[in-house]
């Protein structure tokens, strides 16, 4: 028994990306049709060279014909995976275990979300019938718990807090303004984002990721292969995911400082691709930024920053563009906004063009002898989530 | 010997000032205050409250009836006294019953429990309201009162029942028709004629039947919903000065069904825990479509009595609500709510399986790492064991926050949701709603109890779970330090 990975056995060889707006004027159809378009001419393929079809959508439709009828995919199979808000990565996951098995020699992974036609602002999960027992929080609420508690354990004062987050949604806003397919494109100051009326807990408006509707797509093959399709794959050296038992919001232990699957997804992300100093291997992470305190805790619990220092390192520019680990380079989920099954593989599109020297000069990632990217997804709340980590790299071994 | 072996009597946390009524209604209000009822209470909750502070003061006690009335059911077409008879944890073998339509039913229970032979919990519970700017309004209050009933033989009798008399009367002063949220009322004097008579009627027989004289009585209270009746017949009783007890009028309102358990725990409340408890004779007259009179006298067992929460300590503890979140509160103004989906309908069935828990507060606690699960689990989140976990009822722990958020987007009935992580004294932890609380007044550390709610209504099925709210009374903070 074991998890063994995958590494350089699997490569991304084309992708595709839709803006991620309020598409108003776009059916889900549209954008998977945009999107997989997008992602064939990447690979240089058609298709009808796929072999093999994961659709990842949270909520826009059920199974694979969400996918097959509006691409008129014939006789080929399309599976529907659902993984809450890392819905798009786990649809990449599957597509590239396909690949590695054998069973397949072109899969494609491809996620969306038509979340504007709702009629509510924010995300709204489709109601399971249950006892009434179960809390009914926006998301932001439940993750904006993680700042009082963090604030509590390090000594962080709320006015410092308030400083930190403000820090990461600015600082993400810097890097979305600089990306044509983000759906906030202007930089937005610190003392604004402080400013906002508080929704739930200290977050404000600028706390909160957007909502947007989109589209996202790779091609993968076997490792063997990618050169055929491109002289500039991305090699998958590890795949990690963690469905966690739920035991925070239970458990007295947990102290909404940290994410207990997160860290354990990212041991086993390391160990899949052999890194021993992510700090000095990483080149650059895209990681789910739904809300500012998240992306606090995440640079902690994915090791980037030692237990009760990332706020500082926040505030010190460490994760900007120009730091010392760029994050969410492409303006994250906080300018992208979140189209759930979409999200996963918009991350790994940023670590796409990054790796492959092909983001545009003025949200270029610093250069340097660190060949990684990675992406990080997760679905729930704190105490009780699923959490997706890759790591992509653009050489072999 | 039949007589009360407990009492509690639950009063909700906000208080409406009657001065704040004529500014907007134009008309009605008065001086003082009424307890209102939070968005999340009705009356089979705040039945809920007082049984418990009861059951708990009554250790050992075993209910083997339960008999609820109110005049303002949450259902019609079913029975209310069940969700009670669950939170409460009762066997299936005890029957609960509601008596509904007026105060009288209060009285009629209570008589049917003291006249009867087993262990009853005779719950009374009201939300009174009016029209705005209503007598009704402005003179009603909201409450809740047990007393548990039995012979000598089950339990120590704080007080005796001695005997009592009813006058019934068959006269139209106030109706309503079912389903509607207010009562019309027939001129004043002549419904203060019907009950002077009823009530001297039954006064009489009652200390007839006793062998009492009227000076005799030490503590009288008189109450329905009335007010000039309830007046006139407390001057006219012929008791002692200062045997007339305080109605509660001034500072909490007439609770209809709930007030004449309200009022004999206020007088108990002042007997309990003091040298000179016993041999009291109290009196409780009640005027409701005639007029019921219960004659009772307290014993040494009231001297080592200790309420959970006596009535003067509730009723200073509250806090102010405005007149305008009252009536949106009671559904008379409408307000715009979040623009967020509205809670889907509880599922009966689920609800059917999960009834120890979303009732009980019951979770489980698993033997071999001692880990409790809320809710109850089947396999231990330490360890793994399957269906190796005890029981562990929750509801009357105390907790803390550990951490926070005021949740502005969340659909509730009364936003913003104020909601906590709280963790137990004895072992547990759940994310729970925090109540009775104003949303700039939580903190970590805080200390939280736990109250049976209504956290909402859909399609007409109410939900019903716990919240926390504060910790704020000086006996809470003693239960802290134990």
């Amino acid at each position: 028994m074991g998890s063994h990975g995958i590494k350089d056995r699997v490569a991304i060889v084309g992708m595709g990306c839709t803006p991620f707006v309020e598409a108003w004027d776009k059916g889900a159809d549209d954008l998977l049709i945009d999107a997989a378009q997008e992602t064939f001419a990447s690979a240089g393929i058609a298709k009808d060279d796929v072999d093999a079809f994961w659709l990842g959508t949270a909520q826009t439709g059920m199974s694979g014909m969400v996918l097959s009828k509006p691409l008129q995919i014939q006789n080929k199979p399309v599976t529907r995976v659902e993984n809450m808000c890392a819905t798009g990565s786990e649809a990449l996951r599957q597509a590239a275990y396909a690949v590695a098995s054998g069973a397949y020699d072109v899969a494609m992974a491809i996620g969306v979300e038509k979340v504007k036609d709702g009629g509510y602002q924010g995300l709204n999960a489709f109601p399971v019938p249950g006892d009434g027992t179960a809390r009914t929080l926006t998301a932001a609420a439940m993750f904006s718990m993680v700042a009082p508690a963090y604030g509590h354990k390090y000594g962080v004062s709320e006015e410092e807090m308030r400083a930190v987050l403000s820090h990461i949604a600015s600082k993400n806003h810097y890097n979305g303004a600089r990306n044509p397919r983000a759906q906030f494109r202007k930089e937005i100051a610190p003392e604004k984002i402080s400013a906002m009326p508080k929704l739930a807990g200290q977050l404000g408006v600028f706390d909160c990721a957007g909502v947007a509707d989109g589209a996202a797509a790779a091609i993968v093959v076997r490792a063997e292969d990618a050169y055929k399709y491109t002289d500039r794959p991305l090699f998958i050296k590890a795949l990690s995911m963690v469905a966690g038992n739920g035991s925070g919001v239970i458990d007295p232990e947990y102290d909404y400082t940290t994410f207990w699957e997160i860290a354990a997804c990212a041991k086993d992300a390391y160990a899949q691709a052999g890194v021993t100093d992510p700090r000095n291997e990483i080149a650059m992470a895209e990681v789910h930024d739904c809300f500012t305190p998240t992306e606090l805790v995440l640079m902690e619990d994915l090791q980037f920053a030692d237990r009760g220092t990332a706020w500082k390192e926040v505030l010190a520019g460490a994760f900007n563009l120009d730091g010392r680990l760029p994050v969410n380079p492409d303006g994250g989920l906080k300018s992208f906004g979140h189209p759930v099954g979409a999200s996963g593989l918009r991350m790994m599109f940023e670590a796409w063009l990054q790796l492959r020297g092909d983001a545009p000069e003025n949200r270029r990632i610093p250069a340097t002898d660190r060949k990684l990217a990675l992406t990080h997804n997760l679905g729930g709340y704190p105490g009780e989530m699923v959490s997706f980590i890759s790591i992509l790299g653009n050489e072999l071994g | 010997m039949r007589g009360i072996l407990g009492y509690g009597a639950y009063l909700p946390y906000r208080r409406l000032d009657r001065k704040g009524i004529a500014p907007v209604a134009g008309t009605g209000g008065g001086r003082g205050t009424r307890t209102v009822a939070s968005f999340d209470e009705d009356t089979t909750t705040l039945g809920v409250e007082a049984a418990r502070y009861a059951l708990r003061a009554t250790p050992g006690a075993a209910p083997r009836a339960l008999l609820f009335a109110t005049v303002t059911p949450a259902y019609a077409d079913r029975t209310n006294a069940t969700a009670i008879h669950a939170a409460l944890r009762l066997d299936a073998g005890v029957p609960a019953i509601d008596a509904t339509g007026s105060v009288r039913s209060a009285a009629g229970v209570l008589r049917l429990a003291l006249e009867g032979g087993s262990t009853a919990l005779v719950i009374g519970s009201d939300i009174r309201g009016g029209l705005p700017g209503s007598g009704d309004e402005a003179a009603g209050g909201d409450g809740a009162s047990a007393l548990l009933v039995g012979g000598a033989g089950d339990g120590a009798l704080v007080a005796e029942y001695l005997g009592g008399a009813s006058a019934t009367a068959e006269f139209v002063d106030r109706w309503r028709a079912p389903g509607e949220t207010r009562s019309k009322l027939w001129e004043d004097k002549f419904g203060e004629n019907q009950y002077l008579a009823a009530g001297r009627q039954a006064w009489t027989d009652a200390l007839k039947s006793t062998g009492l004289t009227a000076d005799q009585v030490d503590h009288a209270v008189v109450t329905g919903l009335h007010a000039r009746a309830v007046a006139g017949l407390g001057r006219k009783l012929g008791v002692r000065e200062g045997v007339l007890a305080d109605d509660l009028a001034a500072t909490v309102g007439t609770t209809g069904a709930a007030h004449p358990g309200v009022l004999l725990a206020s007088v108990l409340d002042t007997l309990a825990g003091t040298d000179a408890a016993a041999g009291k004779v109290v009196a409780v007259v009640v005027l409701s479509d005639g007029a019921e009179v219960f004659l009772f006298r307290t014993t040494e067992a009231l001297g080592s009595y200790t309420p959970v929460r006596p009535v003067a300590e509730q009723v200073a503890g509250g806090a102010p609500i405005a007149y305008g979140k009252f009536l949106a509160w009671r559904g008379t103004l409408q307000v715009e709510p979040p623009r967020r989906p509205e809670p889907a309908r509880t599922s009966s069935s689920a609800a059917v399986r999960s009834t120890d828990w979303k009732f009980g507060l019951v979770g489980s606690q698993d033997r071999s790492s001692g880990a409790v699960h809320l809710p109850p689990a089947r396999v231990s989140m330490r360890g793994g064991t399957v269906d190796d976990m005890d029981a562990i009822p929750m509801a009357d722990a105390l907790g803390t926050v550990k951490t926070f958020t005021i949740d502005r987007m969340a659909y509730s009935p009364s936003p913003p949701v104020v909601f906590a992580v709280v963790d137990f004294d004895g072992g547990g932890r759940l994310p729970i709603e925090l109540t009775d609380m104003d949303a700039d007044q939580v903190a970590i550390g805080d200390r939280v109890e736990l109250t049976f709610r209504r956290i909402g209504t859909a399609d007409g099925i109410h939900n019903y779970f716990w919240k926390a709210r504060p910790v704020r009374t000086a006996a809470a903070a003693t239960e802290t330090e134990a």
